[in-house]
């Protein structure tokens, strides 16, 4: 938990000011005969945290909100428009060539949402996860291969004899371990998670996220785990970003985000989520709050939420809010806010739901 | 609730023929709404529950097929009507709503010609009268501007507005039962909310009845008025959604309510259940459950279990036969019980 970080402990990822633009421009044609202007999505607009060593940081966000975007920057997948991304002090950006990129590449290792789509299906279980052992030369012999790959199947709860077969023949869930065994072979030190268990059942989910806090705990892995699952982020998470149309708006420690909302926005998924509790008629007739994710290409001006938000005045529609440190900050652990009316003092207290 | 209920499914068995024999996907399957009911029924992928959903609107895919049991439907049998006689039933009398509205929609006409087609097909109503009606519908669920929206193509809405648009499509003919397939997997939690709030009040001013299948236990638990678990096609528990939150008792729903992360109960590790549903090709004999089961005993293997009485639900679980006398006294279940409680 986060009381237990002292104050020396260094962040193993900061991400500073990223941005990622999409151009959904018109064709050549089209903008030289009809004038049409060129377009871009802002998928990222400037977002900036840092995950410290050992930690759970999720993202949560609806679809579109820029999470999994976040993730392909960090991982190398996108290459982001600016900002920085460092990895235990060096900037990713500084490494100009694969070779140059590889050792740290290595300590960074990215699990998919779909084990369906990220296993080859021709490949061996054996083959997939001995794949990133041979391109980073970790194992010396083929012996030691063998060994190490049947480490990794036990380690992740299968069993050796499960590398001679196929992916076809493992239910989703089995899929994800090997996604996980696969993830671990490169002995990384931090996991990039991106929707690890939304294909999975609810059974199924609850197996991996025991088995992802169980292998954190043994091998003192940093997680950036990604997930529109509210109760699953509370599960697994130390701290929390919440992201709206390509910008944070709230991070905060896990019970002080469930337990004192600060962004409007956060408090309308908190009290968005169906609740088990809801069947003894308690919840069942909330009105929702209406509204829907503006079109990214072209946001709203001022903060991006405002046109959904209750307590929006005229500064929120003109000025956009930066993300600061809550003013109340003996209470809030160090909560930081993207919200005007949080920063003016003029927002209602949260009216937490009873849980539990 | 009415003494005639409004759909009696009973002893509905669905089989798909494969090069290896056929494989059971729906096994012995009987549940019943009343009219203007909610009925939520949850299952992991697999579990049979879109399967049972889609033998009721008449819309099993081929090789699928209904191999027994029978569908009755205000007093009267339709799992073998004829086609054409089926397609005036759906849409009239039953609804559906399915998870990707983007599928049930046709991108090549605007939505208000797809409702007016609809209208015109179950009501006998001119082509200005259906209009109105449209334009209505449409307002009804929440579009605004209604009578401009019609004329727009389904790629003009968004996820939710299509989800609205398909809403008004399945209740255009005020039909009595609408089956709803994962309606809000495909949308946003905030999104979501408002489609099964508007699912809900529309079902309660019409008095129309729901078939809710999902796999999201938090969907059923605000909406459902009654809940049936589905596990390897067939139901091991079925009772008030209530009862079923607060006090499980099939091991597989106790497992299932348990492996469910909640908000504002942190627990180290979340309570999981080892193993994963049997593919239809290796369900074991007996309780179907019964490899998993931290409950199991000697006729769990052997025989399999029907639904039977336990407080407050049926369960299709041996603990709770009258004559177990080998394993389960009421004495232990009461404990396991308590023990539960401790744990929530």
């Amino acid at each position: 938990m986060l009381s237990s970080f002292t104050s020396e402990t260094t962040a193993l990822l900061e991400v500073d000011g990223l941005k990622r633009y999409f151009d959904v421009s018109p064709p050549v044609i089209e903008r030289v005969l009809q004038r049409k202007e060129r377009a871009w999505v802002k998928a990222l607009d400037g977002v900036s945290f840092a995950i410290r060593r050992g930690e759970t940081f999720s993202l949560v966000g609806e679809s579109g909100c820029g999470k999994s975007t976040v993730a392909r920057c960090i991982v190398g997948l996108y290459r982001p428009s600016a900002g920085r991304i460092a990895f235990d002090g060096t900037d990713l950006a500084q490494l100009k060539t694969r070779r140059a990129m590889a050792p740290l590449r290595r300590r960074m290792q990215m699990i998919f949402q779909d084990p369906y789509a990220s296993l080859d299906p021709r490949w061996r279980v054996r083959s997939i996860i001995a794949e990133p052992l041979v391109t980073y030369g970790l194992v010396a012999r083929k012996t030691e291969l063998r060994e190490r790959v049947a480490e990794l199947l036990r380690q992740v709860r299968l069993s050796p004899a499960d590398g001679d077969k196929y992916p076809h023949e493992f239910s989703g869930g089995q899929r994800q371990r090997i996604s996980i065994a696969r993830a671990l072979a490169a002995k990384p030190e931090f996991l990039v998670c991106d929707e690890p268990t939304s294909a999975l059942d609810v059974s199924v989910q609850a197996q991996i996220l025991n088995l992802m806090k169980d292998l954190q705990r043994e091998f003192g892995l940093t997680y950036l785990f990604i997930s529109h699952n509210l109760a699953v982020i509370y599960q697994i998470s130390d701290r929390i970003g919440v992201m709206y149309l390509g910008r944070l708006v709230e991070v905060a420690d896990t019970d002080q985000l469930f337990a004192r909302p600060r962004h409007p926005y956060t408090r309308l998924l908190l009290e968005t989520i169906p609740r088990l509790e809801a069947a003894d008629g308690a919840g069942q007739d909330r009105e929702p709050v209406a509204g829907e994710v503006p079109d990214p290409i072209d946001p709203p001006p001022g903060c991006a939420f405002h046109p959904r938000c209750p307590f929006a005045n005229e500064r929120c529609r003109s000025e956009r809010p930066e993300l600061l440190p809550a003013p109340d900050i003996s209470q809030t652990g160090g909560a930081l806010v993207a919200c005007h009316a949080v920063a003016e003092g003029r927002l209602p207290a949260p009216n937490t739901p009873k849980r539990g | 609730m009415a003494a005639e209920p409004l759909l009696r499914v009973e002893h509905l068995r669905i089989e798909v023929p494969t090069r290896r024999g056929t494989l059971v996907a729906v096994d012995d399957v009987s549940f019943s709404i009343a009219p203007g009911e909610v009925l939520g029924v949850v299952g992991e992928s697999g579990a049979g529950k879109s399967l049972t959903g889609a033998a009721i609107i008449g819309l099993l895919e081929p090789p699928l097929r209904i191999a027994g049991g029978q569908i009755v439907f205000g007093g009267r049998r339709i799992d073998n009507l004829p086609y054409e006689a089926m397609r005036r039933v759906r849409g009239k009398e039953i609804g559906a709503i399915f998870q990707d509205p983007l599928t049930s929609l046709n991108p090549l006409y605007t939505i208000g010609q797809q409702l007016i087609e609809t209208i015109r097909t179950h009501l006998d109503l001119g082509m200005i009268a259906a209009r109105e009606r449209a334009i209505a519908l449409l307002s009804e669920v929440g579009i605004a501007g209604a009578a401009q929206r019609l004329d727009h193509y389904p790629h003009q809405f968004s996820g939710g507005m299509r989800q609205r648009v398909v809403i008004a499509l399945a209740l255009a003919a005020n039909p009595l039962l609408v089956v709803a397939d994962e309606p809000t997997t495909a949308l946003d939690v905030s999104i979501q909310a408002q489609i099964i709030a508007l699912l809900k009040r529309l079902c309660r001013d019409h008095g129309t009845a729901i078939m809710l299948v999902t796999h999201d236990m938090g969907v059923i638990a605000e909406t459902a008025d009654r809940v049936a678990v589905m596990y390897a096609g067939r139901i091991a528990e079925i009772g008030p959604v209530r009862a079923m939150v607060a006090e499980p008792h099939h091991p597989y729903t106790a497992g299932l309510m348990q492996s469910i992360p909640r908000i504002g109960l942190r627990r180290e590790r979340l309570q999981q259940i080892d193993g994963a549903m049997p593919r239809l090709n290796e369900i074991p004999p007996g309780c179907a459950f019964n490899p998993r089961c931290p409950e199991v005993f000697e006729r769990c293997r052997r025989e399999r279990p029907g639904l039977m009485p336990a407080p407050g639900t049926e369960a299709a679980c041996w603990l709770y036969a009258a004559a177990t006398a080998d394993r389960a006294s009421p004495a232990n279940i009461v404990d396991r019980r308590r023990d539960d409680k401790t744990l929530c």
